[in-house]
């Protein structure tokens, strides 16, 4: 039998955190992978950003610094314009990078920071128990949306925010993929390696949104909640490139 | 060869001074009184091969920061009042994160919007710890232009030498009057920075963090930054005293205040009355060693500050109240003048 793939040497052997059907998982490898295959495993550092991956560290073997809820493209900022030579990314969540952080976000995207984001929607903020997140779909059950998100009553509409950083100027790529299906998180492993190379090419700010599981909080086996994914959540958030 | 002297802002002193120390990162955000000082670095920085970024926000400003540090820049960022209760969060990440850095806060009044006049009012912020957590910052308040230059390379040498983030706290009135500066060449410490995230090559991983989850973990990590504290709070308290040596009366005031009150000094010296000065220059740690002797032959201290009563606490603390401590103070833009002061040491002898 041939071996066509092996474990990228900066994926950690330890056992993660996450719980059964969680998405980080696969993202994190395909970090891994693509650090990998770009050859830029010694100067690649990670800023981690406050959620369930806050501890990214401990399953990639690269430098990171961490950062406060939300804050993650400003840290990214200040290490990427003293060390330019580094390959920087963030990683963070929905609820850290669509809400707290969003003008952090906004204004890094705005500079056109020479930076990699990616950024997981799971629609929820897992890690505190599962609360409406900005991205959370209408009717959508959460934790402080117990009747489901009705934006009649306040409680907003599921923001884009992919397609806003779209928009700006110092932008230069945006795409929107999902680790759902096999098939998906092939795409999704195209759309990071590209986010990389950019940076690698000094283009500026490439974002890749990943709409990733979180079976725990929607109360779905893993199954479901891929399924989930590719029936319903990309309904609201269309799959593909967006700059 | 002379050292050169030059006339110039406080504001615009402590942008040449970081410049000098080797600054390569700011990152700041508008706000009245310390403009003088960004528009400085924005202008003076660049050409010295360091980077400006005018942040989105201080909270933006303050988390650039950490990431300046944390590639192990020299780096500052600068703002006032309102500005540096902002960024609180960030200054609390850095002390867990044994960053080091320096922060320039341009007291105005208060609370809230407050006005733009000058203040004392931060005290408490800076040296008690305004954003969560049980950390120090070391507070230095210089009282004169030339010392306000001078603690700027101070600073960021106490910075490195630390880990530790150090804040330099001044008042709008140092920050935008002008006056001589000798600029002396700067003594720069040169540290190792062992920890800072970078390229990574045949070496363990470094991470830059403040979040300890595990059982037992953030104790650990809470006892090296108290034994840290510790070490501080032994080696670096900085004070000076002016006419104590005979005193019977001691004032004690720091930054802009300690100028007045020394003019109040000399007041009452002409009257025959023994008064003298004591001046912290450190804030934390505070210089309780030399105040606890001072304090031993005289028969009260007065504590005058702009503002209604912070530092007071820690000059009662720090003599265990031995001696009877008196307050005089005046916020929100109000200045105790030497005549208040010498007014209200004679109702009190």
């Amino acid at each position: 039998m041939k071996k066509i793939t092996k474990t990228p040497s900066v994926l950690k052997p330890n056992p993660t955190h996450y719980c059964p059907g969680c998405g980080h998982g696969i993202v994190h490898r395909i970090i891994c992978e693509v650090i990998e295959e770009l050859g830029i495993k010694e100067k690649t550092v990670g800023v981690a950003s406050v959620g369930c991956s806050v501890i990214i560290y401990d399953y990639i073997d690269i430098d990171f610094c961490e950062s406060a809820h939300g804050r993650a493209l400003a840290t990214a900022t200040g290490i990427k314009r003293c060390r330019p030579d580094l390959i920087v990314f963030t990683y963070q969540g929905d609820g850290d990078l669509a809400s707290i952080g969003v003008a952090e976000t906004l204004h890094a995207a705005n500079r056109g920071e020479n930076l990699t984001c990616i950024f997981i929607n799971n629609t929820c903020y897992g890690m505190t128990g599962g609360q409406m997140a900005p991205t959370t779909l209408v009717n959508q059950v959460t934790a402080t949306t117990p009747f489901g998100r009705k934006p009649e009553r306040g409680e907003g509409h599921p923001l884009k925010i992919s397609e806003i950083l779209a928009s700006l100027d110092g932008v230069c790529f945006v795409e929107r993929v999902s680790v759902s299906n096999p098939k998906n998180v092939l795409k999704a492993k195209q759309a990071i390696k590209q986010a990389f190379i950019n940076q690698i090419e000094n283009k500026g700010f490439s974002l890749v949104e990943v709409l990733s599981m979180c079976p725990t909080i929607w109360r779905k086996t893993p199954s479901q909640a891929c399924k989930w994914i590719d029936e319903v959540v990309t309904k609201t958030y269309p799959l593909g490139r967006i700059k | 060869m002379k050292d050169k002297k030059i006339f110039i802002t406080g504001n615009e002193a402590m942008g040449l001074a970081a410049i000098k120390a080797g600054c390569k990162f700011y990152a700041g955000y508008p706000i009245t009184p310390q403009n003088e000082l960004t528009a400085f670095m924005a202008r003076e920085l660049p050409k010295a091969g360091g980077v400006f970024v005018q942040a989105e926000s201080e909270l933006a400003a303050i988390n650039m920061i950490i990431g300046a540090a944390s590639v192990g820049a020299r780096c500052m960022t600068s703002s006032s009042s309102p500005g540096i209760s902002l960024k609180q969060e960030g200054i609390s990440y850095i002390a867990g994160m044994q960053l080091p850095c320096l922060i320039i806060n341009v007291m105005r009044g208060g609370p809230g919007l407050g006005n733009i006049a000058p203040s004392q009012s931060d005290y408490f912020q800076a040296t008690k710890g305004g954003g969560h957590g049980d950390y120090r910052l070391i507070v230095l308040a210089p009282n004169s232009v030339q010392e306000a230059y001078d603690l700027v390379i101070l600073g960021f040498n106490l910075a490195d030498k630390y880990r530790n983030p150090t804040m330099i706290l001044l008042d709008a009135m140092l920050g935008q009057m002008s006056e001589s500066v000798i600029l002396k060449k700067p003594k720069i410490l040169k540290v190792k920075k062992d920890w800072k995230i970078d390229i990574k090559k045949d070496r363990p991983q470094r991470i830059i963090r403040s979040f300890f989850i595990k059982e037992g973990f953030l104790e650990k990590h809470n006892l090296i930054l108290k034994r840290k504290y510790e070490r501080i709070k032994k080696k670096e308290q900085r004070a000076q005293d002016y006419r104590t040596q005979d005193a019977k009366i001691l004032i004690v005031s720091f930054g802009s205040q300690s100028r007045i009150s020394k003019e109040a000094v000399e007041i009452l010296r002409k009257k025959g009355i023994k008064a003298g000065l004591f001046r912290p220059i450190t804030l934390w740690p505070f210089p309780e060693d030399s105040l606890k002797r001072i304090s031993k032959k005289v028969k009260f201290i007065l504590v005058v500050e702009q503002n209604f009563g912070q530092m007071v606490e820690d000059v009662r603390l720090a003599i265990r109240d031995k001696k009877p401590v008196y307050f005089f103070g005046r916020a929100g833009g109000g200045i105790p003048t030497a005549t208040q002061i010498v007014n209200f040491i004679k109702k009190l002898l």
